[in-house]
């Protein structure tokens, strides 16, 4: 018997979406664990609870559990979070868990956002381009940037590509192709870096159109529900002001 | 490097923020002036005058009034073919979009579908309104417009007209503030609220203006009821009334 005074128990009602594509008996289906609140419990404690006393072959990410790999993200009760940094007293007895719409499933609560995000990269060339990038002496000082800056582009590049913007954007969910708040970020990000020699006319070629910048119909829920705060709304009409420029 | 730039989505972006920005300010504006019948018969009567450009040229063109709703008709109709491309495409798109937005209860994302419907309402009743104005350009004035609106019963167009169009151009203020506005990442937050605030506080003033003003038409509709068609003759033109 738990003797630890507990401020309020409660038993969770966790249910989870599952299907295996991999499986073909698989059929789509919601499934609910009991699981007993704890203190200062996290959905990712709660879902290996489940792993470990009910359900061995329920599927999920985890790596850091501590909101820096990203690869918790899931829907929870109809939003976009990651499990990892979901506290359970801040939610309701009942949970209803489902993957992250707009990812391949891999089974379960498991996309593969690995894939979209690298997909997303090769396709906005998210890297600096510079001429002679291969003469560079490693061992030599790097010329200093303004301490502003840096922090400016450290702020943007804390982004872990949880996907939660894609799964939080109504654009993203209608199209596709939409490169969302997370591929726009990283666009900023370099166009803001003095070492990428780009121009605005190249980044153009790169979100000049409905599926980059322009396709973005500012309905803000990218902004509201990443995890790590990232000042999106600002990002994109920044890069929307540099575009029409163009 | 890149040889030719397709810049049609950037003019098409900036011409759906800067249609939408012209209508708002439109509607604005034409709202004051609407509400001129609050000040009496007397002012609605001047300002029915004006836009006729008597003041300007000595005499009324009425062609003045055609000319005007046919420039807004058109900004109306551009505004619309651009905001089309962002109507949900097919049925899965639409679904995809009201399953996302249940689920999200996100402030944002439903006042950008409160956009699309009423974006899609005002395709009719702006469209009404301004076809009336443009076709019987010399048909306004503090009994003709009266008239129109109770014995002609346009008083559901018009009270329709006016919730809608308020609600959707504060929304889309709104979202051209966060579409384009150069805010800081540190203030940009504060300034969503703020900018939300005084959306409210415009939206519910225009709405009791042009409710006030909307009654005025029907009272003085009412009592001109049984004179219907008369037009208003000026007092110092008349010395009547
Ligand atoms: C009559 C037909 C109209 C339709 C079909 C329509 C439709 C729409 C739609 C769907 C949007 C959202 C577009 C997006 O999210 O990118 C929008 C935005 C907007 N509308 Fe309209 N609208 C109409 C008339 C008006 C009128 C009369 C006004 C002014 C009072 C107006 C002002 C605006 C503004 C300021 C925006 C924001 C522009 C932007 O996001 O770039 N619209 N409209
Ligand atoms: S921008 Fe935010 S929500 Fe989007 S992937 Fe990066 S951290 Fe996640
Ligand atoms: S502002 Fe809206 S449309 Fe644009 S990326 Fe964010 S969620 Fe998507
Ligand atoms: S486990 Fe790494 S972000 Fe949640």
């Amino acid at each position: 018997m738990n003797t630890i005074p507990v401020s309020q128990q409660r038993t969770l009602n966790i249910s989870v979406l599952r299907h295996n594509p991999a499986d073909p008996d698989s059929e789509p289906h919601m499934q609910t664990f009991q699981v007993e609140d704890a203190d200062a419990m996290t959905l990712f404690v709660a879902l290996n609870l489940i792993r470990e006393e009910q359900d061995p072959s329920l599927h999920f990410d985890f790596v850091c559990r501590a909101g820096i790999c990203g690869s918790c993200g899931m829907i929870i009760n109809g939003r976009p979070g990651l499990a990892c940094r979901t506290l359970t007293r801040d939610l309701p007895d009942d949970i209803t868990l489902a993957p992250l719409p707009g990812f391949e499933l891999i089974a379960d609560l498991s996309v593969n956002t690995g894939k979209w995000m690298r997909g997303m990269a090769e396709r906005l060339e998210t890297w600096v381009h510079a001429q002679g990038l291969e003469q560079i002496d490693l061992s030599a000082i790097e010329a200093p940037m303004e301490p502003e800056l840096a922090q400016q582009l450290y702020e943007l590049e804390r982004c872990i590509e949880c996907g939660c913007c894609i799964a939080a954007c109504g654009t993203a969910q209608m199209r596709e192709d939409f490169v969302g708040a997370v591929g726009l970020n990283q666009v900023t990000r370099f166009r803001l870096d003095p070492r990428d020699e780009r121009t605005d006319a190249q980044f153009y070629e790169l979100v000049g159109d409905d599926t980059g910048v322009f396709g973005c119909m500012t309905l803000l829920g990218c902004q509201d529900m990443c995890p790590k705060d990232l000042p999106l709304a600002t990002q994109i009409a920044f890069l929307r002001r540099r575009m029409v420029a163009v | 490097m890149p040889q030719k730039l397709n810049r049609w989505p950037a003019r098409m972006d900036l011409l759906q923020s800067g249609t939408g920005l012209l209508l708002v300010m439109f509607i604005w504006g034409h709202m004051f002036f609407e509400s001129s019948i609050l000040l009496g018969h007397e002012a609605m009567y001047w300002v029915t005058r004006m836009f006729e450009g008597e003041h300007l040229f000595g005499r009324p063109y009425p062609l003045l009034v055609s000319a005007a709703a046919a420039i807004v008709l058109l900004l109306i109709a551009l505004h619309a073919l651009l905001a089309l491309r962002k109507f949900p495409a097919n049925y899965r798109q639409y679904q995809r979009m009201n399953t996302h937005m249940a689920a999200m209860r996100h402030m944002d994302t439903t006042l950008w579908y409160v956009q699309v419907i009423t974006g899609f309402l005002l395709f009719f009743l702006a469209s009404a309104h301004l076809l009336v104005v443009l076709v019987q350009p010399d048909n306004i004035g503090p009994y003709a417009s009266s008239d129109r609106i109770w014995s002609g019963r346009f008083w559901i167009l018009y009270a329709s007209l006016l919730l809608v169009v308020h609600v959707h151009a504060g929304i889309g203020i709104y979202r051209l503030a966060m579409k384009w506005g150069p805010f800081s990442a540190a203030s940009s937050g504060l300034w969503r609220g703020r900018i939300r605030l005084a959306l409210y506080c415009i939206v519910a003033f225009y709405l009791c203006l042009g409710t006030a003003s909307l009654i005025t038409y029907m009272r003085i509709g009412a009592e001109h009821a049984p004179y219907a068609g008369e037009r208003y003759v000026p007092t110092h033109a008349s010395g009547a009334h």
